[in-house]
């Protein structure tokens, strides 16, 4: 489904990611952790297409297509999906109508029929239970006085009615309880399936208790350095990541 | 809605078309015999004459203002035309009557009459220039007795009311505009609700410059008597014009005691192309006084005109009376506007409510101003402000300029007030959804505009929504 190759990339002039290779395959689960500064948001937005960062080198293909090439939305359109690490509110837009105008745009896009103001309530009220939402929440403004945990469930609770193909969750786990964290995981772990991909960064293990990856892999210092499955990140939440840091620069 | 608004803001100024229809036009410049020549023209009584001309000589003795944060080239007032009127000899009794090209621009204003009559329910008083052509529905409003008609009929059929209100607002002496205006208005729109009635529908007059180098000066006078209500909306587009156009109308509102008055703008007039040439100067004094128990609420959305300098206020005479300013205004390109209101408390409890927001983008300039006056009688009197400005890019700009003064330590007074700029995180976030950035920016716009659509006719909102798209065309990176 995704396919990262020799990524070069950065923001004003400074490069972050310094030749990271990645291949998700459809269905799977993957999780990548790595200390601060290592370039794990770099990543999520760089595929995302958010403004002001730079790939200078690499490429990556969605589903066959140049993602690069593409314009923000165009990517969200193909089914790419970012929750954010920190999510914008958007004062006086319901909640409901910007979520109805983004899932017509990317039904547009698909060449589906737009659902009219009945059909986007039905779909919204179901993925609604699943991050445990109650409907007053969906006339209130995007984000507008949401505490953070509410933010984040928001976010899960847009890609529960968006269903993207992959789903990238940017450190989603931080500043949840853990009430919120295990209703976040079950956002997503909904969402798992044969057609899903989901690349879920996170700085800690927690997350990953509740929503079990098929792989994990270490990004430090702008490059993967290594990759395992689930008990990896059993092993870093451990052993911190010093140990790979230095595995990392011996391997040179 | 989106895709409306996308369809909007490909298509050029629609209303840039000039109708060949011959004027009858006064010789440019400005004297008494001019303002003798206006009134002459329009078989006006003595008296009002002689407010013209008391109008006229206090005009002389006045400079044009200069305090606004606008600015613009010296206006040469003896360049302009101040008398226009399409030829109409005798009085229409239907609609057919009307010159059938003077209807073809109304319908490709989209405000056929026909159309408004049958299927809006809306009574359209149309000042095309500046003689009115039609008036509709003058019938079932007179079953209640409403009076709806043109100023200059007013003055002919009712002019015990007209001499009586006249003036008892904005007075002839009040400010170098509204004096120009009193000294040579052409025509506008006037309305009288009697005691107790409740105006059946909304009442709307829609304004139309034509004509090269003519000066529209409109004069709005409503009245609402004791325990009425009334609904009047007002809404103008303008053709493209390579010249600078001058705009000083005035409009007075009286509500009498328990009365009620509600007047929603939306201005559209042309603001110049992209380089910021052409487009019109929009010079206006709006003003509504509230007697006991009554309230007057002003709504604007002023996306139009090159400059725009407009303050609706409210005097607050009676005791209780309320006064309402929900505004939005856009500046884009070249756009300047100055524009607020003015809350004068002179009752006790009155109440006042200003809710402004402005919107910048490319190089516009807009400023809000406004002045809040408890004056000393006015014990319990309560004000909350909040101004709120959104910028577009970084080359525009929003000031505000709140003045208030209170006399009288019973007042309580709350200002709000906060800048923001469309961010790059909003859009992002609205793009990374699927929406593109041109319906991301309409999005973002209309929820910072809320609290004022809100305000206004169902009918309007959905207009107004539709301009704010138009109007930000291309101001997304």
């Amino acid at each position: 489904m995704l396919e990262i190759k020799n990524l070069h990339a950065g923001i004003e002039g400074k490069e972050i990611l310094k030749g990271l290779t990645l291949s998700v395959g459809t269905g799977e689960v993957h999780a990548i952790m790595g200390p601060n500064g290592s370039g794990k948001s770099t990543l999520a937005n760089v595929l995302s297409g958010r403004p002001r960062y730079e790939v200078t080198q690499g490429s990556v293909t969605f589903e066959g297509k140049d993602l690069l090439a593409m314009a923000t939305e165009e990517r969200a359109r193909e089914g790419v999906f970012l929750a954010m690490q920190y999510p914008v509110e958007i004062p006086g837009v319901n909640n409901i109508y910007f979520l109805k105008a983004a899932v017509n745009a990317v039904r547009k896009h698909r060449g589906e029929e737009e659902l009219d103001a009945m059909e986007f309530l039905q779909l919204a009220r179901e993925k609604m239970k699943v991050v445990d939402l109650d409907e007053a929440f969906m006339n209130r403004a995007v984000n507008e006085g949401f505490s953070g945990g509410e933010k984040k469930r928001n976010e899960i609770f847009q890609m529960a009615v968006l269903d993207p193909k992959l789903a990238i969750l940017d450190e989603t786990d931080s500043g949840l309880d853990i009430d919120a964290l295990r209703i976040v995981a079950q956002g997503v772990n909904a969402l798992r399936s044969e057609k899903h991909s989901v690349l879920c960064i996170t700085h800690y293990q927690r997350l990953l208790t509740y929503l079990v990856p098929d792989f994990v892999h270490v990004l430090a210092g702008g490059r993967i350095v290594k990759s395992g499955g689930k008990e990896l990140a059993l092993e870093l939440e451990q052993k911190g990541y010093e140990w790979i840091e230095q595995e990392a620069v011996a391997a040179r | 809605m989106s895709e409306t608004i996308e369809q909007i803001a490909n298509q050029e100024y629609k209303w840039g078309f000039v109708t060949d229809i011959e004027a009858d036009v006064a010789p440019p410049g400005l004297n008494e015999e001019i303002v003798r020549l206006i009134s002459f023209k329009k078989q006006e009584p003595e008296w009002l004459l002689e407010w013209r001309l008391k109008a006229f000589r206090h005009w002389l003795t006045m400079k044009e203002p200069t305090w606004a944060n606008v600015n613009f080239g010296p206006i040469d007032y003896q360049s302009i035309s101040y008398y226009s009127a399409p030829k109409q000899k005798k009085k229409l009794n239907s609609l057919d009557e009307v010159d059938p090209e003077l209807r073809a621009t109304f319908e490709k204003l989209g405000i056929s009459l026909e159309e408004q009559k049958r299927l809006s329910g809306v009574a359209v008083d149309a000042v095309f220039d500046s003689v009115s052509v039609a008036t509709t529905f003058r019938t079932e409003l007179a079953k209640v007795g409403i009076i709806f008609c043109s100023f200059s009929e007013a003055v002919r059929e009712h002019p015990d009311l007209v001499r009586k209100y006249l003036g008892s607002v904005v007075p002839y002496t009040d400010n170098f505009f509204a004096t120009l205006n009193s000294a040579v208005f052409s025509d506008g729109s006037f309305c009288y609700i009697p005691k107790g009635v409740k105006c059946p529908m909304e009442l709307s007059t829609y304004f139309r410059i034509n004509s090269a180098n003519t000066g529209q000066f409109e004069r709005t006078l409503i009245v609402a008597d004791e325990g009425a209500s009334v609904s009047y909306l007002e809404g103008c587009t303008a053709p493209m014009r390579d010249e600078n156009q001058l705009h000083a109308a005035v409009v007075e509102l009286v509500a009498l005691d328990n009365a009620s008055i509600k007047y929603s703008t939306v201005q559209n007039w042309y603001p110049g192309d992209k380089e910021g040439k052409g487009g019109i100067y929009n010079f206006v004094t709006k003003r509504g006084k509230a007697f006991t128990n009554a309230k007057i609420s002003w709504t604007q959305v002023e996306t139009g005109s090159a400059i725009t300098w407009k303050y609706p206020s409210c005097i607050l005479q009676g005791d209780n009376s309320v006064g309402e300013f929900y505004s939005v205004a856009v500046t884009a390109n070249y756009q300047q506007a100055d524009t607020g209101t003015k809350m004068i408390h002179i009752g006790k409890n009155t109440r006042s409510t200003i809710v402004s927001k402005g919107i910048s983008a490319g190089h516009g300039q807009q400023t809000y101003r406004g002045a809040v006056t408890i004056m000393k009688g006015a014990t319990n009197a309560r004000n909350y402000s909040q101004c709120d400005s959104l910028l577009l890019g970084d080359k525009c700009g929003a000031h505000t300029f709140p003045y208030i003064e209170v006399r009288n330590s019973s007042a309580t007074m709350e200002h709000e007030a906060s800048t923001s700029k469309i961010g790059e995180d909003q859009l992002f976030y609205c793009q990374q959804r699927g929406i593109s950035a041109e319906d991301a920016v309409s999005m973002i716009v209309s929820g910072f505009c809320r609290e004022v659509f809100r305000e206004l006719p169902m009918e309007f909102a959905v207009e107004a929504q539709k301009l704010l798209g138009v109007s930000l065309e291309g101001s997304v990176g």
